[in-house]
């Protein structure tokens, strides 16, 4: 065993108190500024420790619709919670089938056709969006959910292939050998006995797609513009851009669009690291 | 055995297909229009709109300062955001990686800045760096490191910079999840054999640590490079590419030319040169990682 001296883990200890607060006083002072009365968030000096909370603004936002701005962020709210799971069961049946494919079977073009799909997940949307914007217009598709979620999609699916397939090579062939003997077809060698092997895999890459689709801002800003689709990005965007105006009530908007990663984060940590360290390549 | 064959290339075919079709048809005509809108004159006003002129709007920008300004704002962010984010998260993680008490605590929080929403990240930072009543001003006063409210988005040297911390303080979570995650799998009994034989805890993070850790920190710099490349949300939300255009980065910059000015195609051009770049980084990319899985 190493032993390290005494001054040494004195030194370990206090930069660890020093990355705590380093990463966690932002997200403190985000909560705080949503249930402080906005006269406190603007005075001089300015009080850490709150001389009085308020919920209101948590209460206005899911029960309240004469509050313009809790209104708009409770169907943004809606908007990105309808567009994020659509995304993510679409991404997770198409993918994982190309992906299986990839992992498993002989076809022409099979490398090929794995870097195309990483390099669309690579590019960047500004390089689409131009044309995508004049060609949605004439479909008469822009501000519609559904537009988003196969925009999402498409950057999507090539995430979950690029990750699944490397789950689906690690699985040793004899399963699917031993299914084939038992008379199994393709279709079922994947559903019986491939897909509950992955499950911890489907599991990770499900939780990832979801966040990315939770997080996606730059298509959402330029193919919305009314509470039909937009999401909650775009929603806190809007009232970040403004200078008058509450300052509270976009934290506490932060702090609700945060709940979902938040909590997934804090629940499926085990799934999460998981899937974050296959999707760079390390395992 | 070719029947075999056969069938197997159908059934491949046929669970692509979804994919190829959603993925190619969102994608595959767009990237091809810009392409060709790179090489023609798609300004407004002028009168012969549409007119196919070779490289030119390729060599105007190669010839304009505002692309070279936000190349180079953009390397700076890049640099800068991922070197800070490696160093702190290298240590972080070799911090976690001792299972000393109270760091489950630690542990599980440091991927809470991660989990957050990029636009919440952003416009949570815009607030606190506030020029009359961000957190910043007020922490920084009552510690009498400052004496005066400053506003730090107000010059364009330290707004970038403000940005950058802003990524570091999301980002190096990620740095330290993968770190961690390599340390944990390393044999303890090589650090124990060093020890025995008299390296101290520095020759031993030079010549163990470091060399564990060389094809995680390989990836991590590539794809932190490509996300950097790509940043905009967190500077539309901060600092508009402002002030003085101090933080106009490249994607930015693209944005601009074709959804303020309505420059198509010196939109499409900057684009097509980011997508440049990004092919180049995405091959590097692969060809590490094939490499260091072979030596692996």
């Amino acid at each position: 065993m190493i032993k390290h001296s005494k001054s040494f883990r004195c030194f370990q200890y206090v930069f660890a108190v020093v990355v705590t607060i380093f990463f966690l006083a932002p997200l403190y002072w985000l909560f705080i500024s949503s249930i402080s009365y906005r006269d406190d968030l603007i005075t001089t000096p300015l009080k850490f420790i709150p001389p009085a909370v308020t919920f209101s603004r948590y209460v206005d936002v899911f029960a309240n619709a004469d509050n313009e701005m809790a209104y708009v962020f409770r169907k943004a709210m809606e908007n990105s919670m309808i567009v994020s799971i659509s995304v993510t069961m679409l991404a997770l049946i198409v993918g994982n089938l190309a992906a299986y494919a990839f992992a498993r079977l002989r076809f022409p073009f099979r490398k090929h056709l794995i870097y195309l799909f990483l390099f669309t997940y690579m590019i960047p949307p500004i390089v689409i969006v131009i044309p995508l914007y004049l060609i949605l217009d004439s479909l008469k598709m822009l501000d519609q959910k559904l537009t988003l979620v196969l925009l999402y999609s498409s950057s999507v699916i090539p995430f979950v292939i690029w990750i699944m397939q490397s789950y689906f090579k690690s699985i040793s062939r004899e399963y699917e050998q031993a299914a084939e003997i038992d008379g199994c077809t393709k279709s079922q060698t994947l559903w019986y006995i491939i897909l509950p092997i992955v499950r911890a895999g489907l599991v990770s890459t499900g939780i990832l797609a979801f966040l990315i689709a939770w997080d996606e801002f730059f298509l959402s800003l330029i193919f919305t513009s009314t509470l039909n689709a937009k999401t909650i990005s775009v929603a806190i965007a809007e009232f970040t851009g403004k200078h008058t105006i509450d300052y509270g009530m976009i934290a506490t908007g932060g702090v609700i669009a945060s709940l979902p990663p938040l909590i997934i984060a804090a629940v499926f940590q085990k799934y999460l690291i998981q899937g974050m360290t296959a999707s760079g390549g390390t395992e | 055995m070719t029947n075999f064959g056969r069938k197997e290339r159908i059934f491949a075919l046929k669970i692509i297909a979804p994919a190829i079709i959603i993925v190619f048809g969102v994608v595959i005509v767009p990237l091809v229009v810009t392409f060709i809108y790179s090489f023609q004159n798609m300004e407004l006003i002028s009168a012969n709109r549409g007119a196919f002129v070779g490289l030119d709007n390729y060599i105007n920008i190669l010839k304009s300062n505002d692309f070279w300004s936000s190349l180079w704002r953009t390397l700076y962010y890049s640099v800068a955001s991922i070197s800070l984010e490696l160093i702190l998260g290298v240590f972080i993680a070799l911090l976690l990686n001792e299972n000393l008490k109270g760091f489950g605590f630690l542990r599980v929080v440091i991927i809470f800045p991660w989990a957050l929403p990029t636009i919440v990240n952003a416009s949570m930072w815009k607030w606190i760096y506030h020029s009359s009543y961000g957190a910043l001003n007020a922490l920084l006063t009552q510690l009498g490191v400052i004496d005066k409210y400053q506003s730090w988005l107000g010059t364009p040297f330290s707004a970038m910079n403000m940005v950058i911390i802003a990524d570091v303080w999301k980002m190096t979570p990620i740095v330290v999840v993968f770190c961690l995650a390599t340390l944990q799998i390393v044999n303890k009994s090589s650090y124990e054999a060093a020890y025995v034989d008299g390296a101290n805890a520095v020759q031993r993070f030079l010549f163990l640590t470091l060399p564990y850790l060389r094809s995680t920190i390989l990836v991590l710099i590539v794809m932190r490079t490509l996300e950097t490349f790509k940043a905009f949300d967190i500077f539309y939300i901060i600092t508009r590419g402002g002030p003085a255009n101090g933080t106009k980065v490249l994607t930015y910059e693209a944005y601009l030319k074709a959804f303020s000015n309505l420059q198509y195609s010196k939109g499409a051009v900057i684009a097509y040169l980011i997508a440049f770049i990004i092919a180049l980084l995405t091959i590097a990319y692969t060809r590490i990682l094939e490499k260091e899985e072979d030596i692996i």
